[in-house]
């Protein structure tokens, strides 16, 4: 498996060795953890977020935002060390980047990489927009959203969401 | 989670509705029959929001069918004002009662409030969102005055906040219904419920005034547009009079054309038309006992689904 850059070199494209390299180097190696790559341009934070990552936590991450790429002209990268993530964390990820490769590195080489898939449903994740969902109030009750191919809905007030579904992020 | 609780009208089949209208209009024509099937049975009433007639006809129907009523009381008064959940008073009144109705403002609580609990639970309107014994209701006065195949109907005012509007469309969408919605436009149905019935498949037309399809229509159902809804009295009066029907209106329609409305009304059906063959809308509010005895009748058996 190829070192841990995070080339645009999956799936059948080419890689693009000559900016993404250069650009890359900026965005250190990991030694163990995660590089999350093909995050659509801009939402890297959004990332950051989901992963529950705000500096306070002695996390060693780096981010690159706006990297140039020939598969999403430009894409964010996110890298991890010494975290692997949990389903739940890639589930939701899914729903903010859709595109993204998820490479797991042990001892700077990255061993397995895959897409991300989008789930069915995702819990507890996402705070409901509407503020008369009972979600939203004092219940012992998780929210839920069902998730659609272009958004999500909750499964109790039934509010869809297609474009600012990043706001919906608990911010744990 | 169980299957006899009744939360939506969305996944009603249509086998399901026409079970419970059948044995509704069996209910209607010969109410000794049933009276006292259901004796010892109890009725919790959860209403975290004022509906005395909603309520009473629940209440009615309970004790048609020989059984009784526990009820909490005004919200003002109970242990809700003191900050209970609506989860933890579900699973306390659990405990006293075979059925539980919840009238509750929030989109969605009767929905979290059936997964708390093991005994049948009935939607009676909870916020913007669903009210599927009214639909019931609903459909069991259309289908007496204008039958539920090959209908065009009309559903007028505010259809954004109208619960009862979106269960009747979901409802109507497993007929062959031809549905025009006809509002101002700050007061569309919800994006999310077009989305859904244009997913179902259904007839669906938006129209800004009546005018455009009054002719065609087999029913016209009316509701209010509430004057909380705009922060200008004169906006208010303005929209609000071009949703008004009276004798004149009604020239250009059917001489079938049936009207009715969820109620209460305040200005939107001129009292002229109460005298007419149009009027649908006491009968209505009638209609809501045999439902709803047809109804607790499946459900304390354990026989309908969603
Ligand atoms: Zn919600």
């Amino acid at each position: 498996m190829s070192d841990n850059h995070g080339h645009d070199d999956d799936h059948g494209h080419e890689p693009d060795h000559d900016h993404d390299q250069d650009h890359e180097l900026r965005v250190s190696k990991i030694r163990n953890g995660t590089v999350i790559d093909h995050v659509r341009g801009g939402q890297a934070l959004n990332v950051l977020a989901i992963l529950g990552i705000d500096g306070s936590q002695d996390e060693e991450v780096s981010v690159g935002i706006n990297v140039p790429s020939d598969r999403l002209a430009r894409k964010d990268i996110v890298k991890v060390e010494g975290r692997e993530l949990s389903q739940e964390e890639v589930d939701v990820l899914s729903l903010i980047a859709p595109d993204a490769t998820i490479n797991i590195v042990r001892e700077y080489d990255v061993t397995s990489k895959h897409r991300v898939e989008r789930p069915e449903e995702v819990e507890g994740v996402l705070t409901c927009p509407n503020a008369t969902c009972i979600t939203t109030e004092n219940e012992p009750v998780t929210s839920r959203f069902d998730v659609l191919e272009d958004g999500v809905r909750c499964s109790y007030c039934e509010t869809i969401v297609r474009d600012e579904i990043a706001d919906l992020i608990d911010s744990r | 989670m169980r299957h006899d609780h009744l939360i939506t009208s969305k996944h009603l089949t249509r086998e399901d509705i026409e079970a419970v209208l059948d044995r509704a209009a069996e209910i209607d024509a010969d109410p000794d029959a049933v009276a006292g099937k259901h004796e010892g049975t109890i009725l919790g009433l959860l209403f975290f929001e004022p509906s005395t007639r909603t309520k009473m006809s629940f209440e009615t129907a309970m004790k048609r069918l020989g059984g009784d009523v526990v009820d909490m009381g005004s919200v003002e008064s109970s242990s809700v004002k003191k900050g209970e959940t609506l989860a933890d008073t579900v699973r306390v009144i659990e405990g006293y009662a075979d059925a539980i109705v919840v009238r509750h403002p929030s989109q969605g609580s009767a929905k979290m409030a059936s997964e708390f609990v093991d005994v049948p639970l009935i939607n009676a309107g909870d916020g913007a969102g669903h009210h599927p014994t009214q639909t019931l209701l609903d459909l069991y006065t259309i289908r007496e005055n204008a039958g539920l195949d090959d209908l065009s109907i009309g559903i007028m005012g505010d259809l954004k906040y109208g619960r009862t509007v979106h269960s009747l469309a979901y409802a109507l969408s497993n007929f062959d219904a031809h549905q025009h919605f006809v509002s101002p436009e700050s007061l569309q149905l919800p994006r999310e419920v077009v989305y859904d019935l244009h997913q179902e498949g259904a007839s669906v037309r938006e129209h800004e005034s009546l005018e455009e399809v009054l002719a065609s229509l087999d029913v016209l159902y009316v509701t209010r547009i509430q004057r909380e809804r705009f922060p200008d009295e004169n906006e208010y009066q303005r929209i609000a009079g071009e949703y008004q029907i009276d004798l004149e209106t009604l020239e250009a329609a059917s001489d079938d054309l049936t009207v009715m409305h969820p109620l209460p009304r305040v200005d939107e059906i001129a009292p002229e038309i109460d005298d007419t063959d149009h009027a649908a809308y006491f009968e209505q509010a009638h209609n809501g006992v045999p439902v709803r005895m047809a109804l607790l009748d499946r459900l304390l058996e354990g026989g309908v689904s969603r």
